[in-house]
């Protein structure tokens, strides 16, 4: 039963961080229509910049972070002014090409600048774990999970009573009439790829905090399109919800399964959910079917 | 306010839409374009709020002025800012936006927040019946309640010339004149200018002050609303209402031919 708790709790860790990845995902996917497939990059820049700044200049981790956010904002704002701006009139397909070849992009950069040796992060949170009847919980764990859950929180108040957070879901619901309010489709655009790699960046320093920092673990990119297809593309409930659930099978399969069959099923079994739950619900668990009134 | 200079709109570089349309929407009054389909009443609208280029369309000559500049080459965002704002057609709402949500949208451009709450109680007064369905997602309301929804949305931007494209499409006739009943007490209450078209050429000449009857591209007709309403070709050809008989019909129709090639 411990075990299983155990398991639980890191699945729900994982999962909220899968979550906060995911989010990244569905703000592009409702603004413009289209997935951004350099999102798993978005997410390792940003604790190479953390980490860079923490170990090489000696500045403390919170200023760090700082700094990491402003120049993740930085890199959003470029890549749709550079990238996504010019494909403005172009086919969603075109756009999703430009991400493929943008995480090329990116992750070869990471790759050639830092190397593809894995780095641990200097000791931010305290090392000593606490124990809870028996399940023990790093602060690491504890901490990312309240950072998503705050992030999470804050996200919801901004699109449902902030003037751009509805100006942002406007746009996304329909893009020429948000157009004729004078609401400027490119500042929402700009900001929404601007929070996305700033969302990415937490989630990433999170990441690395937990498990070290990799250049495959952009990677997370791939692993969170289940959970973003599970909740529904558009939807930022389905994110985290499907965020929970993916993070929790992945660990009761890990801990359960992969010693039967000798490991690899963690992996799979993200994929294998996403089939079933799609064969019962098309849409995903909380996707709009769209009103359509006849 | 609103003068439009002989202005012509060609689409995708070859379709000339417009051939040198004119006509001005004085201050404080409603305004109307009659017409029946492809007349080019709806590009009128877009070409004046900066909605053209989306559709790949290009005002290739003449200018529209507002308010004394020129406002040819602005983009929708500055033109609502400087109080021109378009009610689509189709309603165009915010589907899956809440009443509330998309009365906010509306109110994007808006410099004086703290004003918004108490103009959107007053649209709740124009339309009472958005006021029961305010926290309901916008794409389950009914046809006339979106259309309500859609005007409520532009007066909340607080223009200064509402440009409405067909707000009695897709509406029961009876709601429709409830319509444009609150249309005609927007424009008395609030002072603002109105320039609205129509296939429902009797309920909008019922409100208006002038209006401009468009066929192919060009203003074929123009006058006060009473003169147009009185008028035998108008009463005829877009009333339904004239006098009976084939042959008449027949003579009066070469009769608007020879007339549009005069105008």
């Amino acid at each position: 039963m411990i075990f299983f708790l155990q398991m639980l709790v890191t699945g729900i860790v994982v999962g909220s961080i899968y979550g906060l990845v995911a989010l990244g995902f569905v703000l592009i996917y409702r603004a413009s229509g289209a997935l951004n497939l350099a999102n798993g990059e978005f997410v390792i820049i940003g604790p190479y910049i953390c980490l860079i700044l923490m170990t090489a200049y000696k500045i403390p981790f919170i200023f760090a972070l700082f700094i990491t956010l402003i120049f993740s904002a930085i890199l959003g704002l470029t890549v749709e002014r550079l990238v996504i701006r010019p494909l403005q009139n172009a086919p969603v397909v075109s756009v999703i090409m430009a991400t493929i070849g943008l995480s090329s992009l990116l992750g070869g950069a990471v790759h050639m600048i830092w190397g593809h040796q894995t780095r641990t992060f200097p000791q931010v949170f305290p090392p000593t774990p606490i124990n809870i009847s028996g399940i023990i919980i790093t602060p690491v764990y504890l901490w990312s999970f309240v950072v998503v859950i705050v992030i999470l929180i804050l996200f919801s108040i901004f699109f449902k009573f902030s003037k751009m957070g509805i100006a942002m879901r406007a746009v996304a619901d329909d893009r020429h009439a948000a157009l004729s309010m004078g609401i400027s489709v490119k500042y929402v655009y700009a900001a929404t790829w601007t929070i996305a790699a700033v969302v990415a960046a937490i989630g990433g320093v999170l990441l690395g905090n937990i498990n070290g920092l990799s250049p495959t673990m952009a990677a997370i990119g791939l692993t969170v399109l289940p959970v973003v297809i599970l909740g529904g593309l558009d939807s930022v409930l389905g994110a985290i919800v499907g965020g929970f659930i993916i993070g929790i099978l992945q660990n009761l399969a890990g801990g359960y399964l992969d010693p039967l069959i000798g490991g690899g099923l963690k992996d799979v079994i993200p994929f294998i959910v996403v089939l079933i739950i799609l064969m019962l619900k098309p849409y995903g668990l909380f996707g709009s079917r769209t009103i359509e009134r006849v | 306010m609103l003068h439009i200079n002989n202005i012509e709109v060609v689409y995708s570089k070859i379709i000339l839409a417009l051939k040198g349309v004119s006509l001005h929407v004085p201050e404080g009054k409603i305004v109307t374009l009659l017409g029946s389909n492809g007349a080019g009443k709806s590009t009128t609208l877009k070409a004046i709020s900066g909605l053209l280029s989306g559709e790949e369309g290009q005002i290739t000559d003449g200018t529209i002025q507002f308010e004394g500049k020129t406002i040819n080459e602005v983009t929708t965002d500055i033109i609502v800012r400087n109080g021109i704002f378009l009610c689509m057609e189709g309603r165009r709402i915010f589907k899956d936006l809440t009443v509330e949500e998309n009365l906010m949208a509306g109110a994007y451009t808006r410099k004086d927040r703290r004003n918004i709450k108490e103009d959107m109680e007053k649209i709740y007064v124009y339309f009472p019946k958005l006021k029961a369905l305010q926290g309901r997602k916008a794409g389950f309301l009914s046809g006339g309640e979106q259309q309500m929804l859609a005007i409520g949305r532009g007066i909340m931007a607080k223009p200064k010339l509402l440009l409405l494209d067909e707000p009695s499409l897709g509406i029961a006739p009876l709601l429709v004149k409830e319509i444009f009943q609150i249309i005609k007490q927007i424009n008395k209450e609030e002072g603002t200018s109105i320039l609205v078209v129509e296939q429902n050429t009797n309920v909008a000449l019922s409100i208006a002050d002038y209006g401009y009857i468009m066929e192919n591209g060009r203003v074929v007709m123009q006058g006060k609303a009473d003169y147009l309403l009185s008028n035998e070709e108008v009463r005829e050809h877009y009333l339904g209402i004239g006098k009976e008989g084939e042959k008449n019909y027949k003579e009066s129709k070469g009769y608007r031919r020879r007339q549009r090639v005069v105008w």
